[in-house]
């Protein structure tokens, strides 16, 4: 079980009169008198609109548009991991090392990103450009060991592989 | 024998055109004429059982729910795919989302329902465009939407992203993250089937389950019956990670041996079978069995249950003699305590226990009353809370005291471990 909080900046942000309008269709994906159920897709693309966490004041923005009380959308941020609520860097570096990834080779991934990275797990660097993240089963146990950076899977890794992909990122 | 991957290695294999070119979308047509009831009787006669890990009888399911029941009713795939060492129905939506949306269709069909679901992990990003992409060739082709195939069937069907919660893999914890909740699950009964998404009726399917579909409303039940072994019909995607040569998906008839599978398809133990240290055969969370049962098993519910373990996701896990075993129920132990949803108090607290004296050990601190303290906790969370995710912590733990006990003792004994 995580122990999850949420972090006020004292500024609340908004969507764009084009992500409002997404933020209709994606009501209308659920039955009209059951609004809540877009919580976690219009948490989503806060998060990937806000600078990719989530505040508190993005929250409460969020349970404004919902019609939700404030608790239940911190109930639901501070379950789902996937949910920042810290500011990450600009790349989100995501190390699987749970039992298929471990077997083959995640401690070694790790310590390739530490070195490379210059920081520990669960830390950004100084210049926000990467933060670095153990994480649990991602589903692709076959192709381990493997990461996450941001939306797109690395798999297969090997210690040069991981150093040529932090290389390349734009 | 493929039928769920049949396509998978076509080029373009994730496009209407090339699946309609290989007969997709006409096992759907097929249905229309078989009509809703013998749709679900052909369903049942093939026996195919739930591949999420359950293994609840398909047809069974569909049956429970309660016709001419003034409420709506709901489909809902779960693809939340998330037991360790599963990672077979990612490549069914990256590779030929459009059999899963025609099983989804045909249930839907069979079953009365107009509205449909996919609950998808959060971080299969890349899949989650590559099944919306899909989603949006089929309501452009009138395959979705309100007169689906030119006739008066409604059935619309959307995505619905989770976020990172093992936990939401379990049917009513979906149910409770796709309301827009917390994904902490409801106890049963009531059963989905009865209540389920907004208290309405609601059938559950893992995808690889409705893939299966189209194939079986094709060919028939009895076809695809007669595949596999009794009480375990048809073939099954196994997800082979770990020590072996080629790790990947493979998609077998059920009743083949353990041994075959490993080393035929997987390209063998690393280092040989006499390498091979144990295996864990169902996802992380079924009881890990030494070499010497693997070397006899047959990959089917029933002979894993009479094995003590179970046959699960299908996620075949690996360990070569190289392996710590208590350092590998350690890592297991953290992954429960970190999903645990924190609901009843067994779970929340035995998960926490379980990792810490496993961390423990793990480390060289461990003594042999850890090791009966250990059974105890485990024994105080099976069949004590309101989902299978207690069971599921317990199964790594419980399964390695039974088959490797020895290695707990030499580890608490000398500081370390006996793999070296």
């Amino acid at each position: 079980m995580n122990e999850r909080t949420t972090l006020s900046t004292g500024v609340t942000p908004r969507f764009s009169e084009e992500k409002l309008q997404e933020i209709e269709k994606i009501f209308q994906r659920y039955p009209a008198d059951r609004r809540q159920s877009a919580v976690m897709p219009i948490l989503h693309l806060a998060q990937r609109e806000f600078g990719g966490w989530l505040s508190r004041e993005a929250l409460d923005y969020v349970a404004g548009l919902i019609n939700m009380p404030p608790i239940r959308v911190y109930e639901v941020a501070t379950f789902y991991t996937m949910y920042n609520l810290q500011p990450v860097g600009r790349y989100h570096v995501q190390a699987c090392t749970n039992i298929s990834c471990w077997l083959c080779g995640s401690d070694q991934v790790m310590d390739a990103l530490k070195n490379k990275l210059k920081i520990g797990v669960g830390h950004t660097s100084e210049d926000k450009r990467f933060t670095l993240a153990e994480v649990e089963c991602l589903g692709a146990c076959v192709n381990a060991p493997m990461m996450q950076i941001n939306d797109d899977y690395y798999e297969n890794l090997t210690t040069d592989k991981v150093v040529e992909i932090i290389d390349r990122l734009p | 024998m493929k039928i769920v991957y049949q396509n998978i290695h076509l080029a373009n294999s994730h496009t209407l055109a090339v699946y309609e070119a290989n007969g997709g979308y006409q096992a759907v047509l097929k249905a229309f004429e078989l009509g809703s009831d013998e749709v679900i009787e052909e369903v049942k006669r093939s026996g195919i059982r739930g591949r999420g890990g359950a293994g609840f009888p398909a047809g069974m399911k569909w049956s429970f729910i309660p016709k001419n029941d003034p409420r709506p009713k709901y489909l809902t795939c779960n693809a939340d795919e998330g037991e360790p060492g599963t990672c077979k129905d990612r490549d069914i939506i990256r590779y030929d989302p459009h059999r899963l949306i025609e099983g989804m269709i045909i249930c839907g069909f069979a079953v009365g329902i107009q509205q449909a679901y996919i609950y998808i992990r959060g971080e299969f990003y890349r899949e989650t465009e590559r099944l919306q992409a899909a989603i949006d060739e089929a309501y452009a082709k009138g395959y979705l939407g309100d007169n689906i195939f030119g006739r008066k069937i409604r059935f619309h069907l959307a995505i619905h992203r989770g976020g990172g919660a093992y936990v939401c893999g379990e049917e009513t914890g979906l149910i409770e993250s796709l309301e827009g909740k917390k994904g902490q699950p409801r106890l049963k009964p009531p059963f989905p089937a009865n209540i389920g998404l907004y208290g309405c009726p609601t059938v559950i399917n893992n995808v690889e389950t409705l893939a299966s579909i189209p194939s079986i409303i094709e060919r028939g039940g009895a076809w695809y019956g007669a595949l596999g072994v009794p009480k375990s019909s048809g073939t099954k995607i196994f997800s082979v990670s770990g020590h072996v040569n080629r790790p990947g998906n493979y998609e077998v008839e059920l009743g083949i041996p353990m041994k075959t599978l490993l080393e035929e398809h997987a390209g063998g133990v690393r280092g040989g079978w006499g390498n091979l240290k144990g295996v864990i055969p169902g996802g992380s969370s079924s009881p890990i069995l030494s070499a010497e049962v693997c070397a006899t098993i047959t990959m089917d519910y029933d002979a894993m249950a009479k094995a003590g373990t179970m046959l699960g996701s299908g996620a075949v896990i690996v360990l070569d003699k190289s392996v710590c075993i208590v350092r590998a129920v350690a890592r297991l132990s953290r992954f429960y305590r970190h999903e645990s949803c924190g609901q009843c108090t067994p779970c929340r607290e035995g998960t926490g226990w379980l990792a810490q004296i496993m961390t423990r050990m793990e480390a060289g601190h461990g003594t042999l009353e850890d090791i009966d303290l250990l059974s105890d906790i485990c024994n105080n969370i099976s069949g004590k809370t309101i989902c299978a995710l207690g069971d599921a912590a317990v199964g790594p733990v419980m399964g390695a005291l039974r088959a490797f006990k020895e290695e707990f003792i030499y580890h608490v004994e000398h500081g370390r471990c006996m793999a070296g």
